[in-house]
């Protein structure tokens, strides 16, 4: 690598790119065209081109989201992004047959690796589609579905149709109507009644072409009594130019089900990372998102949960980090409509050299949800006096039997601590890492061990040189 | 002849605008444990944590020595790497760092190099015996939540580990009760001949458990007497105000 390409990548040790190999490009900006043109291209049933168009019109009308850092949503050009871009003919189920180029990257991203090691099933999106998709085998045997949602709706058009936007309508805001318009890949599961999928399957993303838009779309369904551990990873090479990742995230539990998504975004810092997640929990099931956001540009990723049946549980635990130039404006929102429901919300941030994070929660109670109750901490802290942390709690709660407690708290890192650290032959930027992985260490304990030693060796990485 | 480890040289000292140290002179030998005594204010701890590099504080003339050299620019982990300790009167707490994992690492850093996790986890067995803690200590967070005489175990437990030639202790006694008092000195005892010790401490009852060579009087960041144990026996009975005719 050139000194100039180096000091342009940073530390950002996924900012390698790979000479673009696409078999179909779709040129810059968007039209009904663009988005007839995907969905012919990949042979949908009419409903979901009508579907698609639909969204497109909805886009086009509506206004940025206001929710949100919005004022930075100004930089994205929608005309100078790529909706469509397909690298490989076909879904490969052995990485022997997928193309060099990308199985060397998805190699260096050691993917192959920890699906031999832990996982059971991966899907490994690159670009607008995946290119390796694999499931155990005992899973498969036990009815589970897990497919990339292209092949999803190939094969399961039923399902896909039954709830494909029940829980993130188009209309629900203008990125989710973008996604619906011009969506590609992303994650299709159904797990079938009582199957509990014990090791955790995931979804790696990957965009490589400058300028991309990747919108993926994940479907995931639990149904009565079953369980399962859903994880994403996420890349990109760092250019100087932006790209656009817009996501839809749908999660169905069902009564007494639970979905476990567990998120560690590391884009690099030109990425727009604008999704919409959210999960709906039946009687007595459970929705858990655990949300790490390390990278990208510019993050607007609140989790949502709506508690629609009685007894039902929302587990919200996120992290931030925000470097130099990052905002990372996140947290969750918890909607209680039904009684005896709970929610735990655990927001923790890190704001450093001039870096911006936020929480921004939304907490309802409806008038008919008696009995209640919820739990909001959200924990700051700032490593130097440049960077910015700010707290934007709502609170809407229409019943009185509500039992809610919410702490905030902004720290900075202390000068005895460092000292301390110091004092045991610690280097300042050994100590900060410490730090740093401690106020981190009530999520990474939530990951797999394996994501957790990942996630603590990057945030080591983040601390290297960067003490004056 | 023994090796002479610290050597603190007419040293003066000031926090921001503040004079605090006016001018102290000592040298600690291996092997040698000296015990500075004085009012609250008069100094001590911001003599050990000077030593240690504390970077609050400026050393505005004078210099200490450490093994012979001027360490006036030596980063407070590496005096950590060659071989320097403090024993915090307030230990900080390091919130989701675990007690088991901060001491490998620590050992590893000034070590520089792991030790085996086998070799490791028998060391740490037999010194955690050896202060009478708890296996569950090991998954606490650091000094997190930790009670004084917890934190002053944990304090000398890490002493233990890293075998240093220079301990600073900066009253590791307040705040333990009578049994806990025995503990931490024969933990100190256990490192004392190979080691040199600045014990700082208010009390005579640390030093009828640790005995010291030298006893040095601290009034108003200046040494006004120093002597043997007797010295410190005098100060538990008559207090400090003979002290201030000296001054």
């Amino acid at each position: 690598m050139t000194q100039e390409a180096k000091d342009a990548v940073g530390d950002y040790k996924y900012g390698f790119h790979d000479p673009e190999s696409s078999t179909i490009r779709f040129d810059k900006g968007l039209s009904e065209k663009v988005v007839r043109d995907i969905s012919e291209l990949k042979n949908e049933p009419q409903w979901m081109t009508d579907i698609r168009v639909k969204a497109y019109h909805h886009f086009m009308e509506r206004e940025m989201p206001t929710w949100g850092n919005c004022e930075s949503l100004e930089g994205i050009n929608f005309d100078n992004v790529t909706y469509f871009l397909r690298s490989s003919d076909k879904t490969e189920k052995d990485w022997d047959d997928v193309p060099d180029d990308i199985k060397r990257t998805f190699n260096r991203l050691g993917i192959p690796e920890a699906e031999q090691k832990w996982l059971g099933g991966v899907t490994a999106q690159y670009e607008s589609e995946a290119v390796y998709h694999s499931i155990r085998e005992d899973l498969e045997e036990q009815g589970v579905l897990f497919l990339d949602m292209d092949s999803g709706l190939k094969e399961h058009p039923e399902i896909v149709k039954k709830y494909f936007g029940t829980v993130i309508p188009h209309t629900d805001n203008k990125f989710s109507a973008l996604n619906t318009a011009v969506w590609s890949g992303g994650s299709f599961i159904y797990v079938p009644k009582g199957v509990h999928v014990e090791m955790p399957v995931q979804a790696y993303f990957r965009i490589n072409a400058k300028n991309m838009g990747q919108f993926e779309r994940t479907l995931i369904i639990a149904d009565e009594g079953s369980s399962i551990h859903y994880v994403e990873g996420c890349t990109a090479p760092t250019y100087s130019t932006d790209s656009l990742h817009s996501a839809v995230v749908e999660l169905i539990a069902m009564e007494g089900a639970k979905i476990r998504y567990s998120t560690v975004q590391n884009w690099s810092a030109n990425v727009y990372n604008l999704v919409t997640k959210r999960g709906v929990a039946h009687k007595n099931a459970t929705v858990e998102w655990v949300d790490g956001n390390i990278g990208s540009k510019l993050t607007m990723k609140y989790p949502a949960v709506l508690l629609k049946g009685e007894g039902a549980h929302a587990e919200v635990i996120s992290v931030a980090y925000a470097g130099e130039g990052q905002h990372q404006d996140a947290g969750a929102k918890v909607h209680h409509l039904a009684p005896n429901t709970t929610s735990n919300i655990l927001s923790k941030s890190i704001s450093k050299n001039g870096g911006r994070s936020s929480y921004r929660g939304m907490l309802q109670v409806t008038p008919k949800a008696s009995g209640c109750r919820s739990k909001v901490i959200c924990d700051a802290l700032m490593l130097d006096e440049d960077s910015r942390s700010d707290t934007y709690p709502t609170m809407e709660i229409g019943n009185s039997t509500a039992d809610l407690e919410h702490e905030a708290s902004v720290s900075k890192v202390s000068g005895d601590q460092l000292f301390y650290l110091m004092s045991r032959g610690h280097s300042e930027e050994e100590a900060m890492g410490m730090i740093v992985n401690g106020f981190f260490e009530p999520f990474t304990r939530e990951l797999p061990m394996e994501y957790a030693v990942e996630l603590n060796r990057l945030l080591e990485l983040e601390m290297e040189g960067s003490i004056g | 002849m023994t090796e002479v480890l610290l050597r603190v040289e007419n040293l003066h000292v000031s926090v921001g605008d503040t004079p605090i140290i006016q001018g102290i002179s000592l040298e600690i030998k291996r092997g040698e444990i000296h015990a500075v005594m004085g009012r609250n204010g008069a100094g001590k701890s911001t003599l050990a944590n000077v030593i240690m590099g504390h970077p609050a504080y400026e050393i505005t003339s004078g210099a200490v020595h450490y093994k012979g050299e001027n360490i006036a620019e030596m980063e407070v982990f590496e005096r950590a790497r060659a071989g320097m300790f403090l024993s915090f009167q307030y230990p900080a707490a390091i919130p989701g760092v675990q007690v088991g994992t901060f001491l490998r690492k620590s050992v590893a850093s000034v070590r520089g190099e792991a030790p085996s996790p086998r070799e490791f986890r028998k060391e740490l067995n037999e010194a955690m015996k050896q202060l009478d803690m708890d296996k569950s200590f090991l998954s606490r967070y650091v000094n997190d939540g930790f009670s004084g005489g917890e934190k002053k175990r944990l304090e000398i437990l890490q002493m233990l580990l890293l075998q240093p030639d220079l301990a600073l202790l900066d009253e590791t006694d307040s705040g333990l009760d009578i049994d806990a008092l025995r503990i931490v000195a024969e933990g100190i005892n256990a490192v004392a001949e190979n080691t040199g010790c600045l014990i700082i401490t208010h009390y005579q009852r640390l030093l009828d458990l640790v005995k010291p060579n030298v006893v040095h009087v601290l009034i108003d960041g200046k040494i006004v007497q120093s002597g043997g144990p007797e010295l410190a026996m005098k100060l538990e009975k008559e207090g400090y105000d003979w002290v201030d005719a000296l001054v």
